[in-house]
Formats: structure tokens, C-alpha cells, sequence
């Protein structure tokens, strides 16, 4: 049953390894077999999705504003701007300056050059703590800091694409992309807010974001493989991918009174916060299957999982354990986008309703065909470390 | 029966408990005396050498066991001590809080000690190679941890026993304030019955004071630390770089009042507009900023006669100040010369992401105490800002309503309103 304060998704936003847009990832996730884009050599040992050819330009105008942005600023806000040109929104200034915004971030990219060369310094200085004022004072770009601040993601959103409701950034992995629609759709369905782009990006292609899984030997190395293959091989399981995904969710009546089409309805976002070291994970994740999602027959899922063992191993038997479910580990194609991550699942799990189709399987080892048209399709992000989060997606 | 619902039928908000962590110490009552007795905490840098630096004075918090343990660490002890300090006023059980978090914090990354250590506990190759290398063969997630957005905030998590998935978030400066704001939303939609905001910043590292530099944001008075902001005066040049915390138990009038829990005064609104026009200078009209102090008067179902006191943003930067008197003498209209309004930033300096929740934090004890905490350094007025900031001396006045402004790099602002009375 339908009803006005439903929140419907009006505009998807989506970059990739894949390429860009809702209708490229639908075509070539559709396409069976399809291959992932891999980078091996750059990062040896180990392998990313990298980002695909991308003409800036399209949704970032003026150059000025490239040029104050790092490339997880302007992916993020490229992202943002596809979103909104689909739901018909940008460049539109009532509805645009009635947006509310929630974006998903980390942080942006440090100056590789300058660090290197400090702590190449570090090496035969003991008064390391000067060594960092000399180097920092003189050779950081002043406006860098910005070109990296966690909330300029948003901040450059509301310049370039005069997004200026209101403007929030949510910290913190995959739980950030989590609670930014959890919020947002909270949001809509209380009335508090009629329109809302959310969602983040994610650049791996920088050491620092390696570093990001690294610290804790979370990262795949040695040859790749699909994200529900990695148990038992080199290194942590994830791979990681650059990308981004932006959705605009709106209140059913309010895109209806503006004649907009709808992909799909956002239903019930569920989150939680497992107490992993006391062995909670599979625990919570039941919880949060069962909140999101009692299907009464068969249940496409589009799975955020990110090859960290631990957590996926303990998703895959979740869903594994209820034989209704045919699962789809999306990071086997785009590798893991952190912040991105659950956006991304959303966005997915909206095309397959709007399509009416079932993506085939990613993995034909580990993954099961569903046959006939998704009417739900549930969308689940694990963290690899921590934060826990689900959504249903309905058709419309 | 007292009426629980506020002007547009939903749940009034109020605040049962309030911590504080500033450079002017540790709790509610050694910062009121402090603040009210015009105190500065502004003081020389001694955390790092100062060598090469412009600005070598801040706000840090020197006092706490993790003040020199890094950001991340120093973050998560300023949150908790506050929160600790509000969770124990509010009564409730200090393990198992019940509600949600929303934590504002610093974004993070890997500490230049720990990159340093990592780097040099090998020889083999070098720059990020070597650090990838040497981080995958780590046996501790300590240094990890410091690496993840999310990790202050599970911390907390597990330390109060908050319900959920806590929520982290940046909005530069005003996060503090959207920490406060997303408390009061999940009460008002009926997702919980009490919320726990918190504001902490302890990233006053070498590399953070760098880039404000860069910026040509913060103050170079260097030889007199105390005189150094000086919000509103013609001379200011700058904000000073600071740290604190501060944490507010939010809670459904009803339900505090249920639980005959002390009510400390009312969150009644908040408001925010984003700014479109450039990531750290405000529109020239001040359109935005004047949107949201509107937006946060038509939340709490005020009029623009009824704010008794103005807890300004009032940096001591050239632009902010300015700004702000644009932004406020636009909504106020001819009423702002005479209405009261000053900046706790004089005396503790700015505290980041947890300056919005620190000001709240103030602004209910002004309410509560009945006096107004000063704008210090006030020796030479800037004839183009014309205000009564409360200079140099505390004043009593009766303030039934605040009005506490919080504006930010990329183009936050966010105000929050309070009351002492649910109306």
C-alpha cells in the first residue's frame, strides 16, 4: 500500500570501474559473465577497481572548481550532479535550494609527494616534530586542506551544483553511507524534509586509502578474486574500488505533483552496531534480516559485502541460511567503496526493481540465478570492520 | 498537565544533563567561574616545538592523561569526560544510556607520531610501499583504529551503552550544533526518548595548525596568549586554534519529566541553510546565515523580539565577525544594538567540531545562572560592528531565550535556540 510521505527514489547517480550512470551498470551487470576492470600493477600487491574515464566537465563546469577539489571531491560531486540531472532537479533553483543533503564521507587525499619526502627525512633527523613544521609550512598548497576536508564533499556540492537545503556529512565507513539513509528517509517519511540527495564516493586510488584497510591487514593480495572466493587466500579479503554512488529520495507526493518518474520505494532502513569482539555479528545481521526483510517468496539481495573474512563470511551464511535468498556480491565487479558501499547497494537494488530483472550471478560458483521479477530487492552493507546496515527496496 | 508537544505538535525537546571540557578546565563549575570571571585559556604551545610556526598559541587542552597521545585518542577522552559529566546529571545509568549518539569529531588520519614510528621500524624501500608493508604485518588494531571515522564513536558506544548505530558527523565548525540538532530530530520523530550529543575536538595538531595558517585563519598575537581573540574588536586577526568538548542529554519533556528528572532547560529549535557562493568566505549579502538564524526563530515558534541573548559564533576572524553582525543585524533589525550578545571564543578560543555543543552548553548555564559570560578583549571596538557584546565583565539579566550561531568552512551554518522554560 502506497502512501503520500512514502519515500521513492527520483534520481540515481552512480560512477564505477564500470563506467557511469544507471544505465551503463545496468547493462553490464546485466550482461552475464560480465568481467571486473581491474588495476594489478599500480598498487602491487595489490589490485583496485579504478576509476573510469571521466570528462569532468559534464557536471563541474567551471575548472575553478575542479582545480579547488582533490578527486574524491570532484568523483563525489560529479556523482551528485548525474543524481540529480536524472531526477530532473539540477539547475532547477526552487528545488534545489530546498534540498536537503546528507553525504557519506572519509577524508580526502594528503599530498603524496610531501609526505614521502618528510618522512624520507625522518630517517636522519631525530627533532622529527621540527622536521614536520619546516616541510608543512612550506611546501603544503594552502587551499589543499580544503581540497581534503571531510565536509567539502558536501560544501562543494552546494557550489557547484546549488544544493543548499541543508547540508550534513555523516563519518565512518560503510556505517556513514548507512545512517545517511536511514536519516534521510526518516526524514521523509516524518515530514520533515521533502527531497534529499544522499549518498558518498570513495577514491582507493591513494595510498593513504590503503593504508585506510591496511593498518589492519584488511586488504586481498595475490591474484583476484570474486569477493566470496577470498577466505584462505594472501592478505584480508577486501578489494577495494573507487566510486561513488548519490540517490534522490523524495517524498512519493512530492514527486508525484511533479510528474517525476519513480525507480523504486525505499522501504524499511535498519542499522546496528554488533559488538563484534563478543561474537554479536551473526547475531545482528539475523536481527537486521529479519527487521528489513520477511519475504514471503523469493528475495533478490544486493550484497555491499566487502571480502573481509570475518564479516563475510558471517553475511554469506546469513544469507545462505535462508534458502529464498539469491545473494549478489556487487564489490566482485566494483571492488569496495566504502562510504559509497550502501548507497551503491541501493542504487542497484532500485534498478533491478525499475527493471523488473534479476541481475545474473557475479560469481557463478558461489551465487544462485533468481528467476522471474524482483519486487523487493533487499540491499545490506557489512562493515568490514564495523556498523551493520540494511534496506528494502520496493517496486514502486 | 504540563503540555509535552511544542508549537507544530511534536515532542519538546528539553535538556536533563550537560558536561564541558575546555582549556578553562574540566567540568561545569570550574568553566562557569572561569568564563564569568572574564578568564582566558588561551596559552603558549608547548605540546609540539613551535619552531617555523606563525602561530604559536592555542586552546589545547594540556590537562587530560591523552592530551599528548594524538588526536583521535585526546578526541575520545574530551567526548567522554563531558558526556560523563551530562550522563551523571541526567541520572541515568551511566553504562546503559538507552538512547542514540551523535558525535561531532575532527575528521581523522594516521598521526604523524605513529606515520613516523611505522616508517622508521623498517629500512627496506620507502614512502608509501614501506607503509603499507610494515602497517599489514601490525599485530595491534590500536594505530588502525586511530584511523577510522567511525571508531571514537563505538568507543562510545560501548562505554555508555548507547542504542544503534552511533552517528559521526562534520560540519566543520558548526558540527557541534548539528550534533545538538540531529538529537532533537530522532525525539521529535519519536525514534527514541533520549539522545546523547556530543562535541569533542582534541585534533590541535602540528599539521591542523598548519593548514588554518595556510588559510590565513588564525591570530599571530603570540606574545600576549590572553589578549590574542578578540571577537568584534577592530584589531582582531584571527581565530585561535582551541579544544573541549561538550555533551547535552537530550530528552522528551515527557519523558524526563516522568522520571522526575531535573529539567536544565529546552533545545526549542534549530535551523540551517547551506551556503553555495565559495568553501570558506559567506555570501556577501549573508543570505544564508540569515536564512538559518530564521529557520531556527520559526522551529522554535519565536518571533524576532523574543531572543534575549545571542551566543555568537564571533570567531574574532575579520570576516566572521562581520558577517555575523550583517546576518544578525538583518534579522533583529534596529533591537540588535541593545540586545546582549557575546562570544565565549574570547576567553577559550575556538574549539572546532565541538565548539556548537560547548556554546550550548554555556548558553544553558547563562539561562540557568542568570548571568551573561563576557566577550573579553574588548579595549577596541570596531565602529563598523556595532554591538553590545557584553564587553570585558559578566552581567546579570534575567535570559529566558538563546539564540547560539554556529557557522562553518564549506558553507554550514546551523543555530540552535533554547529556552529556559518549555513555553
Amino acid at each position: 500500500m502506497s502512501s503520500p510521505h512514502d519515500v521513492v527514489i527520483t534520481g540515481i547517480g552512480l560512477v564505477s570501474s564500470l563506467g557511469e550512470g544507471p544505465d551503463t551498470h545496468w547493462q553490464k551487470l546485466a550482461q552475464p559473465s560480465q568481467k571486473p576492470v581491474l588495476e594489478a600493477a599500480r598498487f602491487a600487491p595489490y589490485t583496485v577497481h579504478p576509476l573510469p574515464e571521466i570528462d569532468w566537465n559534464l557536471q563541474i563546469a567551471k575548472r575553478g572548481d575542479q582545480r579547488q577539489m582533490e578527486t574524491w571531491q570532484r568523483l563525489g560531486t560529479y556523482a551528485a550532479g548525474l543524481a540529480l540531472d536524472d531526477a530532473g532537479i539540477k539547475g532547477n533553483d526552487e528545488l534545489c535550494t530546498t534540498m536537503d543533503m546528507v553525504v557519506a564521507a572519509g577524508g580526502g587525499e594528503r599530498d603524496e609527494a610531501v609526505d614521502a619526502d618528510i618522512l624520507a627525512a625522518s630517517e636522519s633527523r631525530n627533532d622529527r616534530d621540527v622536521l614536520l613544521n619546516e616541510k608543512l609550512t612550506t611546501e603544503l598548497r594552502p587551499t589543499l586542506f580544503l581540497a581534503q576536508l571531510s565536509n567539502l564533499l558536501a560544501g562543494n556540492i552546494s557550489i557547484v551544483h546549488k544544493v543548499t537545503g541543508s547540508s550534513r556529512t555523516f563519518m565512518g565507513e560503510e556505517g556513514a553511507g548507512v545512517a545517511a539513509v536511514e536519516t534521510a528517509a526518516a526524514r521523509i517519511r516524518s515530514g520533515q524534509s521533502t527531497h534529499i540527495l544522499v549518498g558518498g564516493a570513495f577514491q582507493t586510488e591513494h595510498s593513504d586509502m590503503l593504508l585506510g584497510y591496511e593498518l589492519a591487514g584488511y586488504l586481498h593480495r595475490g591474484p583476484w578474486k570474486p569477493v566470496w572466493q577470498r577466505q584462505g587466500a594472501e592478505g584480508g579479503g577486501v578489494v577495494s574500488g573507487s566510486g561513488g554512488a548519490f540517490l534522490v529520495l523524495e517524498q512519493r507526493e512530492h514527486a508525484a505533483s511533479r510528474g517525476r518518474r519513480i525507480y523504486a520505494e525505499l522501504g524499511p532502513v535498519v542499522s546496528g552496531r554488533a559488538r563484534r569482539a563478543r561474537g554479536e555479528l551473526d547475531a545482528e545481521i539475523a536481527l537486521l534480516l529479519k527487521q528489513a526483510a520477511q519475504p514471503n517468496g523469493k528475495l533478490l539481495a544486493m550484497s555491499g559485502a566487502s571480502g573481509a573474512h570475518a564479516a563475510t563470511s558471517a553475511e554469506k551464511a546469513a544469507l545462505d541460511a535462508n534458502p529464498a535468498i539469491s545473494a549478489r556480491g556487487f564489490a566482485t565487479l566494483t571492488g569496495h567503496m566504502k562510504e559509497a558501499q550502501f548507497p551503491f547497494a541501493v542504487a542497484l537494488a532500485a534498478l533491478a526493481v525499475d527493471r523488473k530483472a534479476a541481475y545474473p550471478v557475479f560469481d557463478a560458483a558461489a551465487e544462485k540465478p533468481f528467476e522471474g521479477i524482483p519486487a523487493s530487492v533487499l540491499a545490506t552493507a557489512i562493515g568490514y570492520h564495523q556498523f551493520e546496515g540494511m534496506a528494502l527496496v520496493n517496486a514502486a | 498537565m504540563a503540555n509535552f508537544r511544542d508549537h507544530m505538535g511534536r515532542p519538546i525537546v528539553a535538556v536533563t544533563g550537560i558536561g564541558v571540557v575546555t582549556s578553562l578546565g574540566v567540568g561545569k563549575s570550574d568553566n562557569w567561574a572561569a568564563l564569568t570571571s572574564g578568564k582566558s585559556g588561551i596559552h603558549p604551545i608547548t605540546r609540539f616545538p613551535v619552531d617555523h610556526l606563525n602561530t604559536r598559541i592555542s586552546g589545547m587542552v594540556d590537562f587530560l592523561p591523552s592530551s599528548s597521545r594524538g588526536a583521535s585518542l585526546l578526541t575520545y577522552e574530551l567526548a567522554e569526560t563531558a558526556a560523563q559529566e551530562a550522563v551523571g546529571e541526567a541520572g541515568l545509568n551511566a553504562g546503559d544510556f538507552g538512547g542514540p549518539l551523535f558525535l561531532a569529531s575532527p575528521p581523522v588520519e594516521l598521526d604523524w607520531h605513529d606515520r613516523f614510528a611505522l616508517y622508521n621500524s623498517d629500512k627496506q624501500d620507502s614512502g608509501a610501499e614501506r607503509l603499507l608493508r610494515v602497517a599489514r604485518g601490525l599485530k595491534e588494531l590500536d594505530v588502525f583504529e586511530t584511523t577510522q571515522f567511525g571508531s571514537i564513536a563505538d568507543r562510545l558506544a560501548d562505554r555508555f551503552g548507547t542504542r544503534g548505530l552511533p552517528i559521526t558527523l562534520s560540519t566543520a565548525c558548526a558540527s557541534g550544533a548539528t550534533a545538538i540538532q540531529l538529537g532533537v530530530e530522532a525525539i521529535r520523530r519519536g525514534e527514541c526518548d533520549q539522545a546523547l550529543s556530543i562535541g569533542a575536538d582534541g585534533s590541535a595538531t602540528a599539521e591542523a595548525l598548519i593548514r588554518f595558517s595556510l588559510l590565513s585563519a588564525l591570530s599571530t598575537h603570540n606574545d600576549n596568549p590572553e589578549k590574542a581573540s578578540k571577537p568584534f574588536s577592530k584589531d582582531r586577526d584571527g581565530f585561535v586554534l582551541a579544544e573541549g568538548s561538550g555533551a547535552l542529554v537530550l530528552e522528551s519533556l515527557e519523558a524526563a519529566l516522568a522520571r522526575g528528572a531535573a529539567v536544565l532547560g529546552i533545545l526549542s529549535g534549530c535551523g540551517e541553510k547551506a551556503d553555495d557562493f565559495h568553501r570558506t568566505r559567506s555570501k556577501p549579502d549573508g543570505s544564508p546565515a540569515i536564512a538559518a538564524v530564521r529557520a531556527a526563530l520559526a522551529d522554535a515558534g519565536l518571533g524576532d523580539d523574543e531572543i534575549d541573548y545571542v551566543n555568537a559564533h564571533g570567531t574574532s576572524t575579520p570576516e566572521n565577525d562581520k558577517m555575523e553582525h550583517l546576518s544578525l543585524s538583518t534579522v533583529f533589525g534596529e533591537r540588535i544594538g541593545s540586545m546582549p550578545i557575546s562570544s565565549n571564543k574570547s576567553m577559550i578560543g575556538h574549539t572546532l567540531s565541538a565548539a556548537g555543543a560547548v556554546e550550548a552548553a554555556f548558553s544553558l548555564m547563562t539561562m540557568r545562572e542568570s548571568v551573561i559570560p563576557p566577550t573579553i578583549n574588548y579595549d577596541n571596538p570596531d565602529p563598523a560592528i556595532v554591538l553590545d557584546v557584553v564587553p570585558n565583565k559578566k552581567r546579570d539579566a534575567q535570559v529566558r531565550t538563546v539564540l547560539s550561531n554556529s557557522f562553518g568552512f564549506g558553507g554550514q551554518n546551523t543555530c540552535l535556540v533554547m529556552a529556559r522554560e518549555p513555553v
